[in-house]
């Protein structure tokens, strides 16, 4: 389900015009993308979940009230609020292990934002790369590249990520590899349409012509004015791999069970679902819908913000 | 349309060909497959046996080759758990995998076309604003922790829907032993499962055919219809939303196939005996050649259904095949 919210958006977003820097990298840029975020409110109330999740999973540690991982096998499964004999409240209630769901769902960020930005700087570092040699060069190296990005596309990924994990085991380092690489077809797809919308420009033809390689042509000149589209994706996709690694957790094929995962609590929330413990289940699936509702919203913003004539749409 | 249904035939082929090789090559990136087959306690002699007995002391091509051959006659290997063809236990599940598929489809499809057309046309009011809300909202969440929800608070709260439980339609429907008196709770059991899979595809086609129909609704076209007099409904049913259903077919499409690899968490969460659960148990139980068949199955599904879609496609929309 990796690349589900993904296909509105790439092609949805054209280059603006030649030779210009269209991410937001001059200052005055940076200035005009901070007004708008100002004025549109729900980008902005996606900014600060953003934040604060981006804060939980740098200083989790720090700000964590407990340690994650110890269990209290005489307080387990109580409900949000529940007080001890030593007066620590746990405002989130314990899990069925009498680990405190508050700190645990702390650590979970870090996961989370860890798998996810990731997985996407793997899948679109191998996705612009290829695209951009593709769309330049052309011809057979074009035609192979495009042909297994179109196998990998006719192809459920979930199920190529699962073959793979049983076969490698769980492990933070194999679930990114393997989603990262879910990942690479729809960056290549973008990257080499825009790449091959740009190679005729004049500002190109001038660089050959002064006897750039074409290294050069692809990183320093054709890279810059293709990069809008692939951030904005960027943002829609980290979103998405998010749900991806929820999932695969949730199958226990994610991150070991010792580290404390929002996917992984909610696997094991599912034993005290008949016994009514709702807030084992109610509480990471919240962490998980927020932070992937922030990212998608921001990427909406992006998309408008990069591209005015598709605002509202 | 010949020469347009052959090219797509050949992709097919090509395409169900590469899934087989990464099927079978992930086999081997853990090195030595044999130890999936064994168990931790194997002796040395029971590991080079079985490792004999599966062929992986043979050449590795030679192995794919004899893979191929067994699945051109319907030979996916057995499971490990039952000793009984892999095959045969994804088939025995696929009807009650389809049902949930199928039936989540058409909810999806048939809640996000007057969803989607009526934000569009009232862009900018508070019911564009809630319906686009909540498609966002239905487009971040976890399908499974929606499941769990439903359970939760419909299911056991609310005792409205059933939680868990299956019965059959397809089956009976093969077998010529329907009975139409059972639908009703057929479709009881399904609800609360076909919802949870079907949130996610709603909520993205709700907003594809919005901005579809924001895309469609300005052209001359739609302009001229309504300029010669004609209703307001007919102009946004005939001529509106035909054309902004063009790019929409194709996302359906797609979608079967990304439900399809919604189902392997959801039936988890609803105990729905479908072929999901089976990879999940399979899964947990280290049942390799089961994991494999289900996957294959599950690709061939797709393909097939990907090819059949872009068919229609190119029948519906000439300019398809003459690219």
């Amino acid at each position: 389900m990796a690349e589900e919210i993904t296909p509105q958006v790439g092609t949805a977003i054209p280059v603006l015009a030649a030779g210009r820097q269209v991410g937001p990298k001059r200052p005055s840029e940076w200035r005009r993308a901070w007004r708008s975020l100002l004025r549109a409110r729900w980008p902005l109330f996606a900014l600060i979940i953003m934040g604060v999740m981006v804060f939980l999973a740098l200083f989790g540690p720090q700000v964590s009230p407990r340690d994650p991982t110890k269990q209290a096998l005489l307080q387990r499964q109580k409900p949000p609020g529940f007080v001890d004999r030593q007066g620590v409240t746990y405002f989130l209630g314990t899990d069925a292990l009498g680990r405190d769901i508050y700190s645990r769902l702390i650590y979970g960020a870090r996961v989370s934002l860890a798998v996810g930005v990731a997985a996407v700087g793997i899948g679109g570092t191998i996705g612009i790369l290829l695209g951009l040699i593709a769309g330049y060069f052309g011809g057979a190296i074009d035609d192979i590249i495009m042909r297994v990005a179109d196998i990998q596309l006719a192809f459920p990924f979930i199920l190529l990520a699962i073959m793979v994990l049983v076969v490698l085991g769980q492990g933070i380092g194999n679930l990114i590899l393997v989603l990262g690489i879910g990942q690479w077809v729809t960056y290549a797809r973008i990257a080499r349409a825009q790449t091959i919308a740009q190679r005729s420009r004049e500002y190109v033809e001038a660089a050959r012509s002064v006897g750039a390689s074409s290294s050069r042509i692809m990183f320093r000149s054709i890279f810059p004015n293709i990069v809008a589209p692939l951030i904005v994706l960027a943002s829609f996709n980290v979103a998405s791999v998010i749900l991806a690694e929820a999932s695969l957790s949730f199958l226990g094929l994610g991150v070991p069970p010792t580290i404390p995962t929002w996917g992984g609590m909610l696997s094991e929330s599912r034993d005290g679902l008949l016994g009514g413990f709702w807030w084992l289940a109610v509480f990471p699936g919240v962490c998980i819908m927020l932070t992937v509702l922030a990212l998608n919203l921001l990427g909406d913003w992006l998309r408008d913000f990069l591209d005015p004539r598709l605002r509202g749409r | 349309m010949g020469k347009y249904l052959a090219r797509r035939l050949a992709q097919s082929i090509i395409v169900v060909f590469g899934v087989t090789l990464l099927s079978y090559f992930a086999l081997f990136l853990a090195g030595d497959p044999t130890y999936l087959y064994v168990s931790e306690r194997a002796s040395q002699e029971e590991i080079d046996l079985v490792r004999k007995q599966l062929g992986f002391d043979r050449p590795v091509l030679e192995q794919y080759l004899r893979y191929i051959g067994g699945l051109l006659r319907g030979d996916l290997g057995n499971s490990l758990q039952t000793r009984t063809p892999a095959l045969d236990l994804v088939l025995e599940r696929l009807p009650a995998t389809l049902e949930l598929t199928i039936f989540a489809m058409l909810l999806s499809v048939l809640l996000a076309i007057p969803i989607g057309v009526i934000s569009a046309l009232k862009r900018g009011t508070v019911i564009d604003g809630a319906a686009m809300l909540f498609a966002m909202a239905g487009q971040s969440m976890p399908s499974f922790w929606l499941g769990i929800m439903l359970i939760l608070f419909v299911g056991l709260q609310l005792r409205w829907l059933p939680i868990s439980g299956h019965v059959p339609i397809i089956q009976p429907l093969l077998n010529g032993t329907f009975d139409i008196a059972t639908l009703p709770d057929a479709l009881r059991h399904l609800a609360l499962p076909a919802i949870t899979i079907g949130v996610f595809s709603l909520s993205r086609n709700a907003r594809l055919i919005r901005s579809s129909m924001l895309e469609t609704l300005p052209q001359d076209y739609v302009q001229t219809a309504r300029s010669k007099g004609l209703q307001e409904r007919l102009v946004v049913m005939r001529h509106a939303f035909r054309n902004a259903m063009i790019p929409i077919v194709t996302m359906i499409g797609l979608e079967f196939g990304f439900l399809l690899s919604g189902v392997v968490v959801v039936e988890t969460v609803f105990s729905w005996p479908g072929v999901g659960r089976l990879v999940f148990n399979a899964i947990n139980q280290q049942d390799i050649p089961l994991v494999q068949a289900s996957v294959v199955v599950f690709s061939f599904i797709f393909v097939l259904l990907n090819l059949f879609v872009d068919l229609i496609y190119a029948q519906l929309d000439p300019r398809v095949r003459l690219n």
